[in-house]
């Protein structure tokens, strides 16, 4: 019999073993694995309402800022007729900015960030402009879509949307 | 008298009986049976570990009640907090209890750790529960932090989305963490039930583990750690009752009738209802996190956490610096010790809010840099600054105070615990409308 056994490459038991050490760490990475699927977030896209109508264009005179809270978003429309949306989450760590008309700026009142009325830094710590929804003027009415978040360093009059 | 009676209340009269008095109950065989008698000196530990696990029990008992009255869920969370204040037989009582405990608990364990660090309580091989102890904090810090999303108010919403934004600044997991705990594009049910998850069953579970190797460490390492005894000399020793026992009894009950009766007549605060379009202005962290919210107001989020997470991991690793054994279990190591950490206080009450001004008034350092991306110009460069700036502190009392390492690490140390003392002062009162820089009064 132990003649038999040295010309197997391993006996019984260390077969038994390592098979028992292959499983067990099979069992492991099944059970994290499994764990981390379960507690994968179900993140979903688009829940500020998805494409919001703002209104008519004409209803918003140049150089003015509407705040659309169930959007999420600021319709600003510039001295030179040109529509911009942009997200009121601050870039620097998500607070809601507030406008403040009587400054012309957007402040956020987590960390002293100062937007201008286009959505550029004006004070620090923010580190890019606010974030932008695109803007459509469809029948003369303005359309932004809500589920499409663009990031940007700052303004540049390429971003605006005229009807 | 029957049995039980004689259990609970039969006290020993002679020092064998009680000794195996102490050595035969499962509690009070925490404690050795008997004990160095400098080591019962209330003012070598304050009884801050003693009252901080005292307190971290407060909060199993009051949080498992609050359990069976809470409701995680955004509809209904805020109003089972109200429930709880005004319908809920005693239900004020327990809340305040549970929110001004672990208000207190941040204070003790910090405290606790000032105190281990400056009568060198980490040394002779108590490295590692001085990293357990580290640990600890933190895992308090954390236990807050969840803790205050669960009433869905304003401070809740605020705190959380500033929080997870944080965290998804860090490099690699971060932004999947982030994810994780917001399971939303915004702070909403899956947070309140995740934050509420981790609450009550994550952290409480690491929280058991970790204080019970904690205390089972201190006495594996011989005790709490002592001054060494002047040659040929012997340290009177006393049994554990009713000397220890005794000392802690009372500071408990203290503790616990003084808790009440705050409890009682301070209700714990309830902002408004949640309202993410309208954040409050200013919107404030609790009071124990401001001192990482002004930093954020003058450095980019990375630097702002790595600042902090360089400190602490400094102080983490105080046990491979400073190994001079001599001076071990006196406070501030020596006299010298005692005069470097008055001059770092002064210096850090007189350099931060020059600092906070400077900078929130004149200094721009992206305006300044334009050329340099702002993780640069508002991340690196601060954060260099403000390392050389501490470096530089450590340094002038080595050559100028010609202290030893021991010394120099106590002033570098004070110098960090009383600037974020400092920064903490500006964030609470020095903080009004958009976060600029008001008078308090």
């Amino acid at each position: 019999m132990s003649q038999q056994n040295n010309t197997l490459p391993m006996n019984r038991r260390d077969f038994l073993k390592m098979g028992a050490t292959a499983l067990s760490l099979l069992a492991a990475l099944e059970v994290g694995g499994a764990s981390l699927m379960f507690m994968q977030p179900r993140r979903l896209d688009g829940v500020f309402g998805g494409v919001v109508t703002a209104g008519p264009a004409d209803s918003f005179p140049p150089g003015s800022v509407t705040h659309f809270p169930d959007g999420r978003f600021y319709l600003i429309r510039a001295a030179d007729g040109g529509f911009l949306a942009v997200y009121q989450r601050c870039t620097h760590l998500g607070c809601t900015v507030n406008w403040e008309a009587d400054q012309n700026r957007f402040f956020c009142p987590c960390h002293a960030s100062a937007f201008d009325m286009l959505g550029s830094v004006a004070n620090p710590p923010a580190p890019r402009a606010l974030d932008l929804f695109p803007v459509s003027i469809t029948d003369g009415s303005v359309v932004v879509n809500t589920a499409d978040i663009q990031t940007r360093d700052e303004f540049t009059p390429a971003q605006l949307a005229y009807a | 008298m029957t049995n039980w009676k004689k259990r609970l209340f039969y006290s020993p009269a002679d020092d064998r009986s009680r000794m195996r008095a102490v050595a035969n109950n499962l509690i009070l065989h925490l404690h050795p049976t008997k004990v160095p008698a400098p080591a019962l000196k209330w003012t070598y530990t304050w009884g801050l570990g003693g009252i901080s696990a005292l307190l971290a029990l407060l909060q199993i008992l009051t949080g498992v009640l609050l359990m069976f009255r809470y409701d995680a869920s955004v509809e209904r969370a805020y109003t089972s907090i109200q429930t709880i204040e005004t319908q809920v037989l005693f239900g004020s009582l327990v809340r305040g209890l549970h929110h001004w405990s672990a208000n207190l608990l941040i204070v003790t364990a910090f405290l606790h750790l000032i105190r281990v660090f400056l009568t060198g309580g980490f040394k002779k091989g108590r490295a590692t529960n001085w990293l357990i102890g580290i640990g600890l904090l933190l895992l308090v810090m954390t236990f807050n932090f969840t803790g205050y999303l669960l009433p869905w108010d304003q401070l809740a919403f605020w705190a959380i989305t500033v929080g997870t934004s944080l965290l998804s600044y860090l490099p690699a997991a971060g932004t999947a963490v982030a994810n994780f705990l917001l399971a939303g594009p915004e702070v909403g049910q899956g947070a309140l039930r995740n934050f509420y998850a981790i609450h009550v069953a994550v952290l409480p579970a690491l929280l058991i583990i970790m204080m019970s190797y904690h205390f089972w460490k201190v006495r594996k390492d011989g005790g709490i750690s002592q001054p060494n005894p002047p040659a040929r000399s012997r340290v009177t020793r006393l049994t554990t009752i009713p000397h220890l026992v005794q000392i802690e009894f009372t500071a408990a009950v203290v503790l616990l009738t003084s808790l009440v009766v705050w409890a009682m007549l301070v209700p714990a605060p309830l902002e408004a209802l949640a309202n993410p379009n309208h954040p409050p202005n200013p919107a404030k962290a609790a009071w124990y996190f401001m001192g990482l919210q002004e930093l954020l107001l003058h450095m980019h989020p990375l630097a702002a956490m790595m600042l902090p997470g360089a400190a602490l991991t400094a102080i983490a690793a105080i046990p491979l610096w400073d190994k001079r054994e001599e001076d071990i279990g006196v406070y501030f190591r020596s006299q010298k010790g005692g005069i470097t950490a008055v001059t770092a206080a002064i210096l850090a009450i007189a350099l931060i809010p020059i600092l906070v001004i400077v900078d929130e008034l004149w200094l721009d350092l992206p305006a300044l840099m334009p050329a340099l991306p702002i993780l640069i110009a508002n991340g690196l460069i601060p954060l260099l600054l403000s390392l050389g700036g501490l470096a530089a502190i450590y340094f002038l009392f080595r050559v100028i105070g010609r202290a030893n390492r021991g010394e120099a690490t106590v002033g570098l140390f004070t110098f960090l615990i009383v600037s974020l003392i400092m920064l903490t002062n500006v964030g609470v009162f020095f903080r009004g409308a958009n976060m600029a820089l008001v008078m308090p009064f």
